[in-house]
């Protein structure tokens, strides 16, 4: 019973991240500095969405309350997402969405890496599937981090500002709370520490080939795993629940 | 006709030969002018086409109603920049590049299909879009797939088969709504109301006004004429809108017994030019959005060649 609420949780974690992050990505349509760029970020956006989707279809099952995917995307509030708080930064430039992106790309990258030894057999295999896809994306952000940093004079000032910026809101996706933490004893969730060791490694790694500087340790911001979140939450919320909010008795 | 005897004739021979006989221009032959400048024109405003209505389309992506409809939208529209993608590359044979045809797009040089300059006001207009507009567009984009320039036909023949896909889920969307709340059926008889006319106009004006039309279905560029395309759309339409309770806003749309056809009423050739011309409720905003994201992009892609460079 404690089992299932703490993996209860850490199912929203990982299904309220890809959503948050591919509906800030789908944000990119049509607004891409070309044509190849609107395809690549509207296939990372759509692999986060199925993501999500194996994942909240999962939670309806073990929660068993009759919820639909829909019903976890759409019917809850601002306090009840627990994204972390990078996922849900505003796209800014292209610089500002690839510095987002890389970041939590190498992030889901060694944690899916990590989470495929779960001893979940759902975990396991959401895990394995999703990290075919998520070598894809971190390919795609890390390899246009080293175009950005070493491209212009202008470019390279741009994405070192824009690593810098994002840089406070990478300590959050390694939070974990007591239920976390407990499904780590149990084998189900991966250690969060390794995951942060790998990752380290690999942003210091593109960093250098991109010849940009990783940005000085500094405070981290936190709050994502008890539901505190940005002020730009919920302006993404308000636009992606309207219409289930406002005909809430529809089916479509 | 022999090799040796091809060798012997003018390249307008040859092209009036291969012509003549449903062969394929391919871009290495001769090929006349006015051909050629037809082709990049149409060719480009197809292209154009594509890339612009990815706007109407991408306004309710992040608002579509469930998680299963946002990733249909997101993937059609996906689709939509690959199109332009192929019909930019096959327009680049003729011998500009995506670049002089995205600057003549800017500069209003080249249009793109007038029925984007409508906005999409609700999540049923995501329905008559995918239905009627995408419709439309397969019914011209099949009869295209036998025209006479070889990568234009062969895009075609790749675009089709996304196309249809995209045209059922639109309709799918409609057929939902239509059987759902009272208030979701009034949302798609209204979208409807609002894109049939613009939907039938794509076809463009009827054939006696069209001037072009003579030399494109000489060369084959174009297979049908406008009139007979618009009525095969209009013909497999009206069933369809029977089928989910939708009612086509034509009071003088009929069966006609004798020619096997639907009658239609009159459209409102004013408005299609006056769209046309500049003066529909989103042309200004739909430019601008594309040059808006150019400019965006500038320094971007000037960083993806200075790195291409030095990293050779």
């Amino acid at each position: 019973m404690e089992t299932s609420k703490n993996l209860i949780k850490l199912l929203y974690r990982l299904g309220d991240n890809t959503l948050i992050y591919g509906q800030r990505l789908a944000e990119w349509c049509s607004n891409g500095p070309t044509l190849e760029e609107d395809v690549a970020l509207t296939n990372i956006s759509l692999d986060n969405f199925g993501q999500t989707r194996a994942i909240y279809s999962h939670l309806a099952e073990i929660e068993n309350k009759g919820k639909t995917e829909d019903d976890y995307a759409f019917r809850r509030n601002e306090r009840q997402f627990y994204n972390a708080l990078i996922v849900e930064r505003p796209n800014g430039h292209f610089g500002d969405t690839i510095a987002r992106g890389f970041l939590f790309d190498a992030f889901q990258l060694h944690f899916y890496q990590e989470l495929t030894k779960s001893n979940n057999e759902f975990l396991a295999g959401l895990a394995a599937k999703s990290l075919k896809e998520v070598q894809y994306h971190v390919r795609h952000s890390g390899e246009w981090v080293v175009r950005l940093g070493d491209g212009t004079d202008e470019s390279k000032e741009k994405i070192q500002k824009s690593i810098n910026d994002m840089w406070e809101f990478t300590g959050d996706m390694f939070a974990t709370d007591s239920a976390i933490d407990k499904l780590t004893e149990e084998g189900v969730a991966p250690n969060y520490n390794l995951v942060k060791e790998k990752w380290t490694k690999t942003v210091e790694e593109v960093l250098y080939r991109a010849t940009l500087k990783k940005p000085e340790d500094c405070y981290m911001q936190k709050g994502s795993l008890s539901g505190l979140h940005s002020e730009f939450l919920g302006h993404l919320l308000g636009d992606m629940q309207y219409l289930q909010r406002a005909y809430p008795d529809s089916e479509w | 006709m022999s090799t040796l005897g091809e060798a012997t004739m003018t390249g307008q021979e040859l092209f009036d030969y291969k012509i003549e006989n449903d062969l394929k221009i391919e871009p290495k032959d001769w090929m006349p002018e006015d051909y050629r400048k037809h082709l990049q024109r149409q060719m480009s405003q197809h292209a154009h086409s594509e890339v612009i209505g990815m706007q109407p389309e991408g306004n309710w992506i992040l608002r579509a109603p469930s998680l299963r409809a946002k990733v249909i939208l997101l993937a059609k529209v996906q689709d939509e920049a690959g199109h332009g993608q192929y019909l930019y590359s096959a327009a680049e044979t003729l011998g500009k590049t995506r670049d002089e045809f995205i600057n003549e797009l800017q500069t209003g040089k080249a249009k793109y299909s007038s029925i984007f300059n409508y906005p999409t006001l609700t999540w049923a207009d995501m329905g008559a879009v995918g239905w009627l507009v995408d419709g439309a567009a397969i019914v011209n984009q099949v009869s295209l797939q036998r025209t006479s320039y070889g990568p234009y036909s062969r895009a075609m023949v790749k675009i089709c088969k996304e196309e249809s896909f995209h045209q059922r889920q639109g309709y799918e969307i409609m057929a939902q709504m239509a059987n759902g709340t009272p208030e979701q059926k009034e949302m798609a008889q209204d979208a409807l109301n609002r894109f049939w006319w613009p939907s039938i106009m794509m076809f463009g004006p009827h054939d006696g006004d069209s001037p072009r039309t003579g030399n494109a279905m000489k060369w084959k560029i174009k297979r049908e004429t406008n009139d007979d395309l618009r009525q095969q759309f209009i013909d497999k339409t009206v069933a369809q809108a029977e089928v989910i309770g939708l009612t086509i806003p034509d009071p003088d749309l009929k069966w006609n017994e004798e020619r096997g056809h639907y009658d239609f009423g009159k459209m409102d050739w004013d408005e299609f030019w006056n769209v046309v011309n500049g003066n529909g409720p989103c042309n200004k905003q739909r430019l601008q959005h594309h040059i808006d994201a150019h400019k965006n992009g500038s320094w971007v892609r000037k960083a993806a060649n200075a790195y291409a460079e030095k990293n050779g």
